[in-house]
């Protein structure tokens, strides 16, 4: 912050009058950018002071707010703070972060809805506990006089706290009304005009009976049971679409030999592109100057870095690794092999959209039989008495009785409680259904590179090296930045080897690095360039001129929990299979180490998703787990499908369920609570079957009282709430 | 029975009063982080002095 001096009495009134030119500018840049990261760690009360004062101290930061709830920080800091200095601070404080989009993150922090919602849920909580005071007195023997007068003053607190809090039933039952299909909402909506029109006749005519206080509790419930339902899904939805995309958002456009930086919207056929090393390939390109290393498993699933020079034509989100690269764009935007993967996303036809919830076949079921009972209540009445108004009175009362309040709650309760466990544990249930599908798969199919591997490659053996070719091996990989540099400098770093005294080291993009050693040319690099023969192994040679190359392998590090989560998977009974896009050999050796009997190798996107389409038509659930591009068909049409927070913007998208951390082992778990889920879900149905069952022919023989329907309405609701709170 | 009279309207009043309370709390986005803030209340660091 620059402290500005500024004459607070000016000699001309107009230089006060009129704001300088530099007092503009500053004010139309903007002084502060806000910026919002996932942190899935936070756990505690310690959690928030060591991220807010650590994130404070990053130069330029104003504000830190860490919401636990959401786990969460919001950033409050000066325009040139950028989001990465930001994540690398909380990676050094001990948090994985990742940032999210900002832009939509305005729209749900003003989220209309939810508070909307909210809102009419305390009207109807006050209204109710009112009337019910009101009608808890009736019950006790007021008569004459006092009854009538408390029974007005109920339909004058119960109407328009009706009116208000009842909005989202009535709208929903208008839609289903338009479009001639039965909802919930239609017994809903029934019951409640019912209960207050019969109830206000009553008034009138200064009957016993007035249902006020029923209907407002209905609506109490019900409320309770959506607002429930929308918070889970507002979380999970806000955190999942708003990890910032990993597309590039912008790029380097040469125009005239100078670089501009342009938004990739702007980008044209043609276009020359630059790609410095660490940047994703924003379009289709070939590849005009320039050789480099580039990283392609997130869209093919390979670990191994492929080497590009000039002529070559690479892809929309593949990952340049060594050199700068200039392109000629081949394809932008809606035409980008990125974009062609989303086509075949949209072929695969969605598990889940052929899935029926067991909430809709409940209501499908349930929803005829209120509106039969109440007719057939009424009618029967009729026609025995031929009294109208006991009639509607018995209809009014079934219909309050069988209305759906139980079963309002049984399946958001529920979810409620297991989505917030799971969240606890990292996990992010996306989709309503997700849990109810979740429990029913018997086969998980694993991706491998960057699912099952953490996609950083680690040293493998180095027994066969001497002191000497380990010192120079360290000295030449610390000149790069290459990943496969990078782990083997960390390995030999921890071993505690000094660097060799190598001059003159340079990068050769896409090839490695060279030097001078007591006078020999040293390499560290791809096998053809130090003369070797290429294995299939993922590998670098160590060359020192005159003797023959060294091969240092690498393997694949494995994702934390994955074994875990393997074994734990094989021990439920469950199949597992590994399909990759990888090579056979690379593939084969990770199946070996985590004992998984089954894989597939080099598998392109399309056979991943025909292999999981020909499971499924096998009468397998599968559940899929995955996180590149060349994943996202197979996610959509996998049963149930989980993707990790490093993920592809493409495959969260796809998947029901976002892993936070990069833990996997919590995967087995969520299958297990998911199971309980769909147990609690089922024995809350049930719950509300048998109350029914007690319940429905008390009311239709009209011997159900206000204050029956009040206590069966409020036990039922009540008893099926704690019963889904057994699940956190 | 005329006490009650006095005590309906009396007891109208309170529960609006709470209910505009309630309303109050939601739109100044007090139940944004309810875990945050039964955490932050045990936390000593600005005990002594405000936040900065």
């Amino acid at each position: 912050m620059t402290a500005e001096f500024r004459p607070a009495i000016s000699a001309c009134p107009a230089c006060v009058v009129a704001p300088s030119a530099e007092d503009m500018a500053s004010r139309a840049l903007p002084q502060t950018t806000r910026i919002a990261l996932s942190v899935p760690g936070v756990h505690c009360g310690a959690c928030i002071s060591t991220l807010e004062r650590g994130l404070a101290q990053v130069p330029g930061v104003n504000d830190v707010r860490v919401n636990l709830t959401l786990k969460r920080v919001m950033i409050d800091a000066a325009p040139h703070v950028r989001s990465e200095d930001i994540t690398a601070a909380a990676h050094r404080l001990g948090y994985e972060a990742y940032e999210l989009d900002a832009g939509t993150l305005m729209a749900t922090t003003q989220d209309k809805a939810g508070r909307d919602l909210l809102m009419r849920l305390a009207v109807a909580g006050f209204a109710s506990m009112n009337v019910m005071l009101l009608s808890v007195s009736v019950w006790s023997g007021a008569d004459g006089a006092t009854r009538d007068l408390f029974h007005w003053i109920s339909a004058a607190i119960a109407f328009p706290a009706i009116a208000f809090s009842g909005q989202p039933f009535l709208a929903n039952a208008m839609v289903a009304w338009r479009t001639k299909r039965l909802n919930m909402d239609v017994p809903i909506v029934m019951a409640i005009v019912l209960a207050l029109a019969t109830s206000l006749s009553e008034t009138i005519q200064s009957g016993h009976h007035a249902y006020f206080d029923a209907a407002l509790t209905l609506v109490f419930f019900l409320l309770a049971g959506r607002y429930l339902d929308y918070r889970t899904r507002a979380i999970a939805r806000s955190a999942a679409q708003e990890l910032a995309a990993l597309e590039v958002p912008r790029a380097v456009r040469l125009t005239d030999g100078q670089e501009q930086t342009v938004s990739v919207s702007e980008l044209r056929v043609g276009d020359l592109i630059l790609v410095r090393p660490g940047g994703r390939m924003p379009v289709d390109g070939e590849i005009v100057t320039g050789t480099s290393e580039i990283d392609r498993s997130l869209l093919t699933g390979e670990s191994r870095p492929v080497f590009a020079a000039p002529g070559q034509v690479v892809s929309a989100g593949e990952v340049n690794l060594t050199g700068p690269l200039t392109l000629r764009a081949i394809a932008v935007g809606q035409d980008t092999s990125l974009h062609r993967i989303a086509d075949l996303v949209a072929i695969a036809e969605s598990g889940r959209s052929r899935y029926t919830s067991l909430a809709d076949m409940a209501a499908r079921l349930y929803a005829p039989m209120v509106h039969l009972f109440a007719a057939v209540a009424f009618a029967g009445w009729y026609f025995a008495t031929q009294d109208a108004r006991l009639s509607l009175n018995i209809a009014a009362a079934v219909l309050i009785i069988t209305c759906p309040c139980a079963l309002a709650l049984a399946v958001p309760a529920v979810t409620t409680a297991a989505s917030g466990r799971l969240f606890k544990r990292g996990l992010l249930i996306k989709d309503a259904t997700a849990l109810e599908r979740l429990a029913q798969v018997d086969t998980v199919v694993f991706d491998k590179t960057g699912t099952l591997t953490a996609g950083v490659p680690e040293v493998g053996d180095l027994s066969h090296l001497g002191t000497r070719d380990l010192t120079l091996a360290l000295a030449l990989a610390t000149a790069s930045a290459h990943p496969l540099s990078a782990a083997l400098r960390q390995a030999l770093m921890a071993r505690g080897i000094t660097p060799a005294v190598v001059d003159d080291i340079h990068e050769v993009p896409g090839f490695g690095t060279e030097g001078q050693w007591q006078g020999r040319r040293v390499r560290l690099g791809r096998a053809q360039w130090v003369g070797a023969d290429a294995t299939s192994a993922t590998a670098a040679w160590l060359s020192v001129v005159g003797e023959p190359p060294v091969e240092i392998t690498f393997t694949d590090r494995l994702r934390p929990g994955a074994a875990e989560a393997v074994a734990a998977l094989k021990a439920s009974g469950r199949q597992v299979i590994m399909m990759s896009g990888d090579s056979t050999g690379a593939v084969e050796d990770l199946a070996k180490r985590l004992g998984i009997a089954q894989w597939l190798a080099e598998a392109l996107p399309g056979d991943k998703a025909a292999r999981i389409t020909a499971l499924q038509n096998q009468g397998k659930r599968v559940l899929m787990v995955g996180d590149g591009l060349n994943d996202t068909a197979a996610l959509t049409c996998a049963h149930a499908s989980i993707s990790p927070a490093s993920a592809l913007d493409a495959a969260r998208v796809a998947s029901d369920i976002v892993l936070l951390g990069t833990d996997l082992s919590p995967i087995a778990e969520a299958i297990h609570t998911a199971e309980m889920a769909t147990r609690r879900i089922k024995q809350n149905f049930a719950l509300a079957k048998v109350y029914n069952l007690v319940a429905v022919p008390l009311a239709v023989a009209g011997l159900c009282s206000p204050l029956i329907a009040a206590l069966a309405m409020s036990s039922s609701s009540i008893i099926v709430s704690l019963n889904a709170l057994r699940l956190r | 029975m005329s006490v009650l009279s006095y005590l309906i309207p009396i007891s109208l009043v309170l529960g609006t009063a709470g209910l505009l309370f309630f309303v109050f709390t939601v739109r100044t986005n007090q139940y944004d982080d309810p875990e945050g803030d039964a955490q932050r209340i045990l936390n000593k660091d600005y005990d002594d002095r405000p936040k900065p």
